[in-house]
């Protein structure tokens, strides 16, 4: 499998033929703003993904992949399907995890060191500055058409845990997600081909 | 004054004096105590048990309405945190992270003793290697993040899984606290370590939850006018009852008394004579509160409502020295005339009260001899001490003219005493139509909490999945140890029938704390450590984990197997400490464990389910019952509560009718069968009426109906008794007589009259009950009595 060729756009291309229409960002607004408005556009999304996670305790990385289904503005799923099948739902600012018949459900709210996992896709997925900002100290790194965003917790518990989320994308497109934690384990989230809605 | 006005006067002052002393050092109390019996069952004894100091007597459910949810949530989280620093919470929940936190040291500590995941299996190299799996997955989830730190110690997962198992599950949230299902209040539950039947105690918990309320709401918001706090829960029902009952005794014996005093100023013209009629309704209502203090040790708020009853009643006596001796030389005439009727009369009373003393219903025990210390008092201080005060004051307006006029009156009406039988005929069959419906059943009736109060604690209830306790199991047994293992195998038994549907939960002190058997039992099957390291290995195998890592965790293992299993006590100061005590409570050498079993959604259990919980427990329970004295039984506290008010109903009725069989006897010895009777049947008729007056109007009749026709009885035996006086009286006498019945009837009307509009529903029972009563008793007594008295002599 050539990670390269699985590197691929997210967009839809009904919205992305839609995106001139609705988001004009000007020449001179804020690079984030324009950003996120372009980010915005899309309203749905349903990709593939892999992720490879680097934790000192491990011997080796945990590698997995599974599908990502985005619903604007606050609908986001993650489903794993190998090594072993595992949903997790992020609506209405509730984390639910299902493993086997198991459901377990935590508010994100009373986790702050869980938010900066998913809260930084979502947000940055629908454009919300507010809530990215809200969570993090936001930074943009730009040399269009490529980008990073680096994502800093403001929150101190979350400090303690997570030192960055660093997210990177090519014009509307997400590319990679990065979660470097405190301690200096890391996971790299590479989104890939584009799959029907 | 004489020299025996002054003996009379000074011993009436130092008994004053004694009797105020004794009323300002009892002690008052609004509980439920008052409803509990003195003489319980089994049953009930764990009803009271429950009711006094129980799990649920102690929950105060605290809701946050207005401003936003985040803002609620910032005030909720802040209220939490002010409350758990707070000596009077034993436990506060809202369902924030904070309180799992605390808990998760505990559990770490004793994860292999508290996990229901140690088994044998387990521990062998396919039940590590699954186990360890699973902990991957969940490194490899988002919360991993917090996971991960206990990896090494923990591989298995056991800490997340008692976690896992503990919390609530049902409870919605919002921005990170509990909150109502719509969403529109932010929801916590506390636990006060006062006893629900500690009012005093539950109103200082009150009392500092508004005060943290306020500070944080000032804190988060700078305007807390937005946000609103609302209470409920066993305890701040009992807090609010005695408010209520306090206000209104306060206000409506205020407004009755001002009423009268207004009234009897009309009849009178004279102030001193006002002031001294007051005297005995005074002294009794201190006598009164005196004897129950004395007697009972404490005194219920519900037996000082009824110093209203005792204006009503009490103030007659003077009434009738004041009319009737209105144009006498001296009392002493009085005395000797009329002072034998009062007397018969304040005896006929006291005969109907003493019957209800020995109640087993506290509240009506205490009422009965409220009563008689107060009728007693008042009747004597009547008798001995305001006739000798009396003549020092100008004489009071002679009401010649008003009786005389109430005689025409009456005169017209006699013929219509034939229809009196009609009236009977028709009260009869009205209560036969309403006979099903004619006593009330439920204990609730009695309760002053409005309709409003009662509908939010149901919908906080319902929010918060809070167990209504209504339905509990209760394991008796010598020791924690074997309470907790009936507990366990009821469990099993109770898991089985929450997934058949038929009950829609429990809870059980086992989910903090497993009994030592099992907990023993899984430390054994934790292996030796060569055999650890040896399945280990093996597990490992393919895991991109190495043993090396794992050295933190063979040695927690190789520590829990020499452990001793944990007892209540090591749990103390923790919140599993808490959570327990609300579930076990030690009394004497006796353990008592609940495990309070919530209805399916929205509803009772029926009595099939009933049965089916009934026959579950007796099948956990077979083998060790006998030889251990561990017993368990199913209780429906509300049915065991409408039980046990039916008991006290009935028990008033009957002995209700037993103190009308003592008047009627009292009756015959004093005066004759014949007289006995028509003096009693005037009052016979008019609680007839009453009672068919109520059943048409839809009320149901309860405990505080009964009493109220005794009232009527007692009131009215006076008026029958001078009516029948007077058939031997010159004829003189008959108007002043009939005026002061007239003023004093009218005083009694007003009294009650006044507690009729009473939220507190056993004081609006009582005052529908006895001032129409009081009315008619005087009328059909005038009606039917002996014709002789009405012809000039």
């Amino acid at each position: 499998m050539s990670a390269p060729r699985l590197r691929r756009v997210v967009a839809l291309t009904l919205l992305a033929l839609a995106a001139p229409l609705t988001a004009t960002p000007s020449a001179d607004s804020d690079p984030l703003d324009a950003l996120l408005a372009e980010l915005a556009v899309r309203r749905h999304g349903h990709v593939t993904f892999t992720e490879v996670q680097y934790l000192a305790v491990l011997e080796r990385p945990l590698e997995s992949s599974g599908e990502l289904l985005y619903e604007a503005p606050d609908h986001l799923e993650k489903r794993t399907l190998s090594p072993r099948p595992e949903t997790l739902v992020l609506a209405h600012g509730t984390l639910s995890a299902t493993r086997g018949t198991r459901t377990r459900t935590l508010e994100l709210a009373a986790y702050p060191q869980l938010a900066p996992l998913l809260e930084s896709l979502r947000a940055t997925l629908a454009g919300d500055r507010a809530a990215l900002e809200r969570v993090f100290n936001v930074r943009l790194d730009a040399d269009r058409p490529r980008w990073t965003l680096h994502l800093a917790p403001r929150d101190p518990s979350a400090a303690r845990l997570v030192k960055e989320v660093l997210i990177t994308g090519e014009q509307a497109d997400l590319r990679t997600v990065e979660l470097l934690q405190a301690d200096g384990d890391r996971s790299l989230l590479t989104i890939g081909r584009e799959l029907p809605p | 004054m004489t020299r025996a006005g002054w003996t009379g006067t000074l011993l009436f002052a130092v008994l004053a004096a004694l009797a105020a002393s004794l009323v300002v050092r009892a002690r008052y109390t609004a509980d439920l105590s008052a409803f509990l019996p003195r003489a319980p069952t089994a049953g009930q004894r764990l009803l009271t048990e429950e009711l006094r100091a129980g799990f649920a007597s102690r929950l105060i459910m605290v809701a946050i309405e207005g401003a936003d949810a985040s803002t609620r949530a910032r005030v909720a989280a802040a209220l939490a945190q002010r409350l758990r620093a707070n000596p009077a919470f034993a436990e506060v929940s809202n369902g924030d992270a904070a309180g799992l936190t605390r808990t998760a040291d505990f559990l770490l500590e004793h994860r292999y003793a508290l996990s229901d995941a140690v088994t044998p299996e387990r521990f062998t190299s396919e039940g590590l290697h699954r186990a360890i799996l699973d902990t991957l997955d969940l490194l490899a989830s988002p919360e991993g993040l917090v996971a991960k730190a206990l990896f090494t110690r923990d591989p298995t997962g056991e800490t997340l899984h008692i976690l896992e198992g503990m919390e609530a599950p049902r409870i919605a949230t919002s921005e990170g606290v509990w909150s109502s299902r719509d969403g529109q209040r932010s929801l916590l539950l506390a636990q006060t370590t006062a006893a629900g039947s500690d009012t005093d105690g539950q109103e200082a918990a009150c009392v500092a939850i508004r005060r943290a309320f306020a500070e944080a709401a000032a804190a988060a918001t700078g305007a807390p006018g937005a946000l609103a706090l609302r209470l409920s829960g066993p305890g701040v029902f009992a807090v609010t009852s005695r408010a209520l009952i306090r206000g209104q005794v306060i206000r409506l014996s205020t407004l009755s008394a001002i009423l009268i005093a207004a009234l009897l100023l009309a009849a009178y013209r004279s102030l001193p004579v006002l002031a001294l009629t007051f005297v005995p309704v005074a002294s009794g209502a201190l006598a009164g509160v005196a004897a129950v203090a004395l007697g009972f040790g404490v005194v219920h708020g519900i037996t000082l409502g009824f110093g209203v009853t005792l204006i009503g009643e009490a103030v007659d006596y003077a009434i009738y020295l004041f009319i009737q001796s209105g144009g006498r030389e001296s009392a002493a005439e009085w005395r000797r005339a009329l002072w034998p009727t009062v007397r018969l009369g304040m005896l006929t009373s006291v005969c109907g009260f003493a019957a209800l003393v020995p109640s087993g219903f506290q509240g009506l025990a205490q009422l009965g001899l409220y009563s008689i210390a107060g009728l007693i008092t008042a009747a004597l201080v009547t008798r001995f001490v305001l006739p000798e005060w009396r003549p020092r004051i100008l004489a009071t307006r002679d009401l010649t003219a008003l009786g005389a006029g109430l005689e025409r009156l009456l005169e017209r009406l006699r013929p219509a005493r034939s229809a009196l039988a009609l009236l009977a005929l028709l009260a009869g069959v009205i209560l036969f139509e309403h006979r099903t419906t004619l006593l009330s059943r439920e204990l609730t009736d009695l309760s002053p909490i409005p309709l409003a109060a009662q509908e939010l604690d149901a919908e906080l209830r319902a929010d918060l999945g809070a167990p209504d306790a209504r339905y509990l199991v209760v394991v008796s047994a010598p020791d924690s140890g074997a309470a907790l293992s009936a507990a366990e195998a009821i469990s099993a038994r109770l898991r089985i029938l929450t997934e058949a549907g038929v009950i829609g939960g429990f809870e059980s002190p086992t989910r903090y704390l497993p009994s030592p058997g099992t907990q023993r039992a899984r430390l054994l099957s934790l292996p030796a450590p060569e055999e650890l390291a040896a399945h280990l290995k093996q597990a490992l195998a393919g895991l991109p984990v190495s043993a090396a890592r794992l050295a933190p965790f063979l040695n927690d293992i190789e520590a829990a197997r020499t452990a001793e299993p944990l007892t209540p006590r090591d749990l103390a100061g923790t919140p599993l400490g808490s959570a327990l005590d609300a579930l076990v409570t030690q009394s004497g050498p006796a353990t008592t464990a609940f495990l309070p079993i919530s209805p399916p959604e929205g509803g009772e259990l029926s009595a099939a389910a009933i049965s089916e919980l009934r026959a579950a427990v007796v099948a956990a329970m077979p083998a060790r019952a006998p030889e251990t004295a561990v017993t368990a039984r199913v209780l429906d506290l509300k049915a065991e509560a409408d039980g046990l008010y039916a008991h006290y109903l009935t028990q008033a009725v009957s002995l209700s009718l037993a103190g009308l069989f003592a008047i009627l006897l009292l009756l015959i010895l004093m005066r004759s069968p014949a007289r006995a009777v028509r003096i009693v049947a005037p009052l016979a008729l008019a609680v007839l009426m009453v009672a068919a007056g109520l059943a048409a109007a839809g009320e149901r009749l309860g405990i505080l109906h009964i009493v109220g026709m005794l009232l009527i009885v007692a009131v009215g035996s006076n008026y029958a008794l001078f009516f029948d006086h007077l058939a031997e009286q010159p004829r003189g006498d008959v108007p002043r007589t009939l005026a002061s019945l007239a003023v004093a009837n009218l005083a009694t009307v007003i009294g009650f009259g006044v507690l009729a509009f009473s939220s507190v529903p056993v004081l609006a029972a009582l005052g529908r009950t006895t001032a129409p009563g009081a009315l008619l008793a005087l009328l059909f007594a005038a009606l039917l009595a002996p014709r002789a008295a009405r012809v000039p002599a």
